[in-house]
């Protein structure tokens, strides 16, 4: 009996990953967006800024569906290759943490935007592919832009690079981290990471 | 014109992050101890007078009140615009600039009201830089205007021109436009606000965040949103 229980949660857990896998790109981006907008909607502790629940919906919502890895990769451009498989790993966690406080702090400002899906143009076996999306603010009458650029992967689709009215998140990086490596080291960026990261544990302490 | 402006507007922030600051060497921005002076000059101005005005302004109106007061400003805007996709050859948007103006100034009572985006014309961001960029000029060196912003050689003097075709400027009376000058910029300042904070939160080194993302902007914007991708993004090329 607990066995047939098991085995039917393992085979549940199977299909909600299986489903996930299957999503298509701009599917799984507009069912994301569409959770986290319904819940950024009821969520009054979140309208008011509390950090630490922006931070578990970040997590649980948005992080599994991101390639820090590669992000990583891409903002350090050539340097990659200087970084030991070590350091390749402590930039990719601290230049997460940043990018997860940065969207935590664009989700907290979150104010009954319209976020529009546009079709995808894509071919049925490309593994790279840009969900365009568009976001409609109150006060603008011009839309800002929100394109994900994913890439497939065995786990499912994921994004790695987001751009913003043409700015990519990931690429506006490059120059500050050439700079640093090129001045301190892989070690010196690193440590660079880690203080702004402090900065905004700091930031967001001080405010709750 | 607005646009450049409200874009200016956008990254004249406050700052605490000169840490880093040094000259990275960057081809585009050969001038960039000059710039990286006037960026934290604008910083400081944006950091103890224009903020705190820009968020009075936002406590004190209602939305509905400054959102009135933004489509008033880009009602205006949208004749340049027009003019300048028809000077980029695109004359399917300049028709829907048109459509967007006599619209917005007439049902639109005076453009308080955007009754045009919902109306099927939607809203174009255009400016004189962009329309040399669209004939192949270059941006030129990465330029900091004092007050203004980030800008470069090419949107500098594209920024000249739109304010000589500025429609604030063609109201009578000194006093009208200045008010009706500053009102548009506390308007734009207060839309940027949540951006602020956010490239406040992102940002390693202020001024390079700054640069390299308007950078990238223009480029996007010269090429209306389907800029040619770039080698660079591809992530083992340099």
């Amino acid at each position: 009996m607990p066995m047939s229980v098991l085995r039917f949660s393992l085979a549940a857990l199977f299909v909600a990953v299986a489903q996930a896998q299957e999503l298509a790109p701009d599917a799984l981006v507009k069912t994301i967006t569409q959770d986290v907008v319904a819940i950024l909607k009821q969520d009054k502790d979140i309208q008011a800024g509390d950090p630490k629940k922006v931070a578990l919906l970040v997590e649980t919502k948005i992080l599994p569906h991101f390639n820090f890895t590669r992000m990583t990769r891409i903002a350090m451009a050539r340097n990659w290759r200087l970084a030991s498989p070590e350091q390749q790993k402590e930039l990719t966690e601290q230049f997460k943490t940043l990018l997860v406080r940065t969207y935590s702090t664009a989700l907290s400002s979150y104010r009954d935007q319209q976020i529009d899906f546009k079709p995808l143009r894509a071919k049925p076996d490309d593994t790279e592919v840009t969900v365009k999306t568009e976001m409609k603010q109150p006060n603008a009458p011009q839309p800002v832009a929100i394109d994900y650029e994913m890439e497939k992967t065995p786990n499912g689709w994921k994004v790695y690079n987001v751009k913003v009215d043409g700015v990519s998140l990931v690429t506006t990086y490059r120059e500050v981290f050439a700079t640093e490596v090129k001045e301190r080291g892989v070690d010196g960026l690193i440590k660079s990471l880690a203080a702004k990261n402090r900065q905004g544990e700091i930031a967001k302490s001080g405010k709750t | 014109m607005a646009a450049v402006k409200r874009f200016c507007a956008t990254l004249l922030l406050a700052g605490l992050l000169p840490g880093c600051a040094t000259s990275g060497g960057n081809p585009a921005d050969p001038l960039e101890p000059l710039n990286r002076a006037i960026f934290s000059f604008n910083d400081t101005v944006d950091g103890v007078l224009i903020t705190p005005v820009a968020k009075g302004y936002r406590a004190a109106l209602p939305g509905v009140v400054r959102t009135g007061i933004s489509n008033f400003f880009s009602n205006l805007q949208d004749v340049w615009v027009c003019i300048n996709n028809l000077l980029q050859g695109k004359f399917g948007e300049a028709s829907q600039d048109f459509g967007r103006v006599v619209f917005n100034s007439t049902l639109g009572l005076g453009g308080l009201f955007d009754v045009a985006t919902d109306g099927g014309f939607p809203k174009h961001n255009e400016d004189f830089g962009q329309t040399l960029g669209k004939w192949g000029v270059g941006s030129g060196p990465y330029l900091v205007i004092p007050i203004i912003g980030p800008s470069s050689f090419r949107d500098g003097f594209g920024w000249l021109v739109d304010l000589q075709a500025d429609l604030v400027f063609r109201i009578d009376g000194v006093p009208v436009h200045n008010v009706l000058w500053v009102t548009r910029g506390i308007s734009d300042r207060a839309n940027l606000l949540d951006a602020s904070s956010i490239i406040e939160q992102a940002a390693l080194d202020k001024y390079s965040f700054f640069r390299d993302a308007w950078l990238q902007r223009r480029r996007n914007l010269v090429y209306d949103g389907y800029p040619p991708r770039e080698k660079e993004d591809d992530e083992d090329s340099r």
